[in-house]
């Protein structure tokens, strides 16, 4: 049986879910997209510049028809402002899989939960399917699904810290807690960040600033990619017992 | 000659001054807005795109065009 990643009863062979924000230009994040493997890319909503028509279109370098879009509400404060960005997101092109992210400190990033779960729980009745970005609180994490969340994606640390993963008990919690998919979203810095997360138990982990802000963002993409598939083999294979003390390799019986 | 009402609306919060009158559709197609790639909102209500043609745009409208950009 293959082993995909399933939200919201969409498959994806990819664990991966790579941001588009933060490259140098368009090309840049279509190639980076490409070595990532990924089949979801999130993508921000933002006015149309209607002077200046010169600039390139996302959707004329990532075509939607061949991987998902994944809208989000970044740069949304409150719920009234999430919700108008993804009905608006809705409307490009019926997009019903969306990154809720309502976030509470200009500083930290951090998300403002009592928002998020207000407008999760609007988003699920109007139809969408929330994947929602969320501190790593185990109680928040189920109440998110009590409401109808698609998954649940707690942070590793704040938004493009890059720190990784700060807090794995909180992580393995939620995981057993939920049936829902959990995807870390932001704070991974580097690809063994994505091992641990998978190791976890995690179904997936979402990554743009490690990538985009690589010195090579392509051979970085391509070590998400791999780390993502290393991550999961080494979960599912089960790891072996630790103990404190050594135990030989090779037989004892036969020493000469 | 019959003198042609100009009226100011905002598009993506600047001022335009089109005629009264001026169809959503037809001053999005004049912008040249790539409608399919786009969501329309007039005064925070979002726009049917099916429905354009029927609008007629009046003084002080707001008009919000949104499309994706790179994001994380």
């Amino acid at each position: 049986m293959k082993d995909q990643l399933k939200i919201a009863n969409k498959k994806f062979n990819s664990r991966l879910i790579v941001g588009t924000g933060k490259y140098k230009n368009m090309t840049e994040c279509a190639k980076a997209v490409k070595f990532s493997g990924a089949e979801i890319v999130t993508v921000a909503v933002r006015r149309v510049n209607i002077i200046d028509k010169s600039k390139p279109l996302l959707m004329d370098y990532l075509d939607p028809k061949k991987i998902t879009y994944l809208p989000n509400t970044a740069g949304c404060f409150n719920s009234k402002d999430a919700l108008r960005t993804l009905r608006l997101a809705r409307e490009i092109g019926g997009w019903k899989l969306v990154k809720l992210e309502v976030l509470g400190d200009k500083k930290t990033l951090y998300p403002d939960m009592i928002e998020t779960l207000t407008s999760t729980k609007i988003l699920t009745k109007e139809g969408f399917k929330v994947m929602v970005y969320c501190t790593d609180d185990p109680l928040m994490a189920k109440k998110l699904e009590d409401v109808g969340a698609s998954a649940i994606m707690p942070l590793a640390a704040p938004i493009g810290s890059g720190l990784g993963i700060q807090n794995k008990i909180n992580i393995q919690i939620i995981r057993n807690q939920t049936k829902l998919p959990v995807i870390i979203d932001a704070g991974l810095g580097q690809a063994s960040d994505a091992v641990i997360a998978m190791e976890l138990g995690c179904d997936g982990v979402l990554v743009n600033t490690a990538i985009a802000k690589a010195k090579d963002p392509f051979q970085m993409a391509l070590a998400f990619k791999n780390s993502v598939i290393a991550g999961r083999q080494s979960y599912i294979s089960g790891r072996m017992e630790k103990s404190l003390l050594g135990k030989p390799s090779s037989p004892i019986k036969g020493i000469i | 000659m019959k003198n042609i009402k100009k009226i100011k609306i905002k598009i993506n919060g600047k001022l335009s001054i089109i005629q009264h009158n001026t169809t959503l559709y037809s001053y999005l197609k004049k912008l040249k807005v790539p409608l399919k790639k786009v969501a329309i909102e007039l005064n925070q209500e979002i726009v049917n795109k099916k429905h354009l043609k029927k609008i007629k745009l009046k003084k002080n409208d707001k008009i919000e065009i949104v499309h994706f950009i790179g994001g994380g």
